[in-house]
């Protein structure tokens, strides 16, 4: 029973990892570069989800259009600012910036909403019992939430012309540019996409714990590891490596303290670079 | 005026020219064919018409329109398509998808674009639904020039299009491209399979250290000794 309640956390963290971990595939696939600043993508998210949670009385799910939207604007606005002038440069020179933002984003959080906790919804939720197991409301939302996002990201991916030109570009950068696909646009889509989904990721993780400024930081090393697990550059496969590493570090509470819960989407992502570079589905190396 | 002229460009990389004073007319619905050894510089030179590398001086210009150092995505609009040497598919999206790519700058309906690539090439119709990674090295060839087909090219460029084929496929992607010029379009490429690629030239080009050598007919240049001897391997 026990471990099947912890399957149920495992699936509520793996959809979160899921939707951050799509974002940072994608941009990996495209760009080239580990976003570090994603984390702290998230984070923003959820605090623009708190601006309508605490000032419009709005629930959290009906925030979360509105917060995507805001962290898909400043990712763009990130990109155009900063990442845009260093594309000619090395990927390297990308990472580390992005590092930089990171930490600029934390700050600014920080300025912003205080370096303290914040909750969306103080008081306690009724959760529901379902076959003995304890299942919250706001778990059945963000795994409801997530599966709606993927499906609309793998409908937007294979349906749409801007969704097929960024798979085109993340296949084969070179071609897409001969073919005369505009690459600062699709590059623009990107962001729209990994941004919204961070947000969504953030204001996720806000509902089931509370909001502190390293919220997403706290989550980064996870989220990459789900992407590289899924192999890198390959959005489907993100979706599956966020589940496994979800429930992978729940389920490892059963015999480890759950300090150790990042140790272990650690040692996934470590043993996976060594065994299988290119991903449980050969992705990109 | 000739539909495409190059006047004595000079330019490559950065650093070391590759082309240096080099010519090269071709006339509407002709095959062009671009022979030469290694690192006489017939990749740089498409590369030069299509944009991607830079041109330091002299003219290129089709249908007399001055082209030289235009970004790709501007070249695709114009009517000219490129298809590279290796790598020219997008492997994990389907033979459809790689097509619609093709399309992408259009907004018009594509479907009369697509209906007639796949008449050109039936087999994409049949396996269209197929990822272009996983189909033979002759079939991404059809891949890779119906994707550039679907901009309805005046112009279509094709980075040695037999290069890693099974000579089976070198003949049918060498009727493929006669196919193609057979619905008016035309055609420069660059060949190592010098010989059969001359047999089927209205114009063959002769490049060596960056400037032609020799310019005729396909079939002349392959009765001309010299030639033959010093870069068709005698």
């Amino acid at each position: 029973m026990e471990v099947l309640q912890l399957l149920v956390y495992g699936v509520v963290l793996g959809s979160i990892l899921t939707l951050g971990a799509i974002g940072v595939s994608m941009i990996f696939g495209i760009l080239r570069f580990a976003h570090f600043a994603h984390g702290d993508m998230m984070t923003l998210g959820a605090y623009f989800g708190l601006v309508f949670v605490a000032g419009a009385g709005i629930s959290p799910l009906a925030a979360l259009p509105l917060a995507m939207g805001l962290t898909a604007g400043v990712a763009i606005v990130v990109d155009q600012t900063i990442y845009r002038r260093l594309r000619r440069t090395q990927p390297v020179i990308l990472l580390i910036s992005s590092f930089g933002i990171a930490l600029a984003l934390r700050s600014l959080i920080q300025l912003v909403w205080g370096p303290n906790s914040e909750v969306y919804r103080s008081g306690i939720q009724i959760p529901h019992r379902v076959f003995g197991l304890v299942v919250k409301p706001d778990h059945l939302w963000i795994v409801c939430g997530a599966v709606g996002l993927v499906v609309a990201v793998h409908l937007f991916l294979t349906r749409t012309k801007m969704g097929k030109a960024m798979r085109a570009m993340s296949d084969n950068m070179d071609l897409a540019l001969v073919t005369g696909i505009p690459a600062e646009r699709v590059i623009m889509g990107t962001w729209v996409l990994g941004g919204a989904m961070a947000a969504a990721a953030g204001v996720f993780l806000g509902m089931d714990t509370r909001l502190h400024p390293t919220i997403g930081w706290g989550v980064l090393l996870p989220v990459f590891a789900a992407a590289i697990l899924g192999g890198i550059g390959k959005p489907y496969g993100a979706i599956a490596g966020g589940m496994v590493i979800g429930i992978a570090m729940e389920l490892s509470t059963l015999v480890l303290e759950p300090t150790y819960k990042p140790a272990v989407a650690f040692a996934i992502m470590v043993a996976m670079l060594v065994v299988r570079p290119s991903g449980l589905f050969g992705g990109r190396t | 005026m000739s539909f495409l002229e190059v006047r004595d460009i000079y330019g490559g990389y950065g650093g070391l020219d590759i082309l240096r004073g080099t010519d090269l007319t071709v006339e509407r619905g002709e095959i062009a064919v671009i022979v030469g050894p290694n690192g006489a510089g017939k990749s740089t030179l498409m590369k030069a018409v299509f944009g991607l590398v830079k041109v330091r001086q002299g003219r290129i210009a089709l249908d007399g329109e001055e082209i030289a150092n235009q970004p790709p995505e501007r070249m695709v609009r114009r009517g000219v398509g490129y298809v590279p040497q290796e790598r020219n598919v997008f492997p994990t999206m389907t033979v459809r998808e790689n097509l619609e790519m093709g399309a992408y700058p259009r907004s018009d309906d594509i479907r009369p674009a697509m209906d007639r690539v796949f008449d050109l090439f039936p087999r994409l119709a049949e396996r269209q639904g197929q990822p272009a990674g996983l189909m033979s090295g002759g079939e991404r060839q059809m891949v890779a020039m119906g994707r550039a087909l679907m901009m309805e090219p005046r112009l279509l460029m094709l980075d040695e299009p037999t290069a890693g084929l099974s000579p089976k496929f070198i003949g049918q992607t060498f009727d493929m491209i006669r196919r193609v010029n057979g619905l008016g379009i035309t055609l420069l490429m660059v060949e190592q399979n010098a010989r059969q690629a001359l047999e089927i030239a209205h114009r063959g080009l002769v490049l060596a250290m960056g400037r032609k050598r020799y310019e005729d007919s396909g079939p002349n240049l392959l009765a001309n000794r010299e030639v033959a001897e010093m870069f068709l391997g005698g």
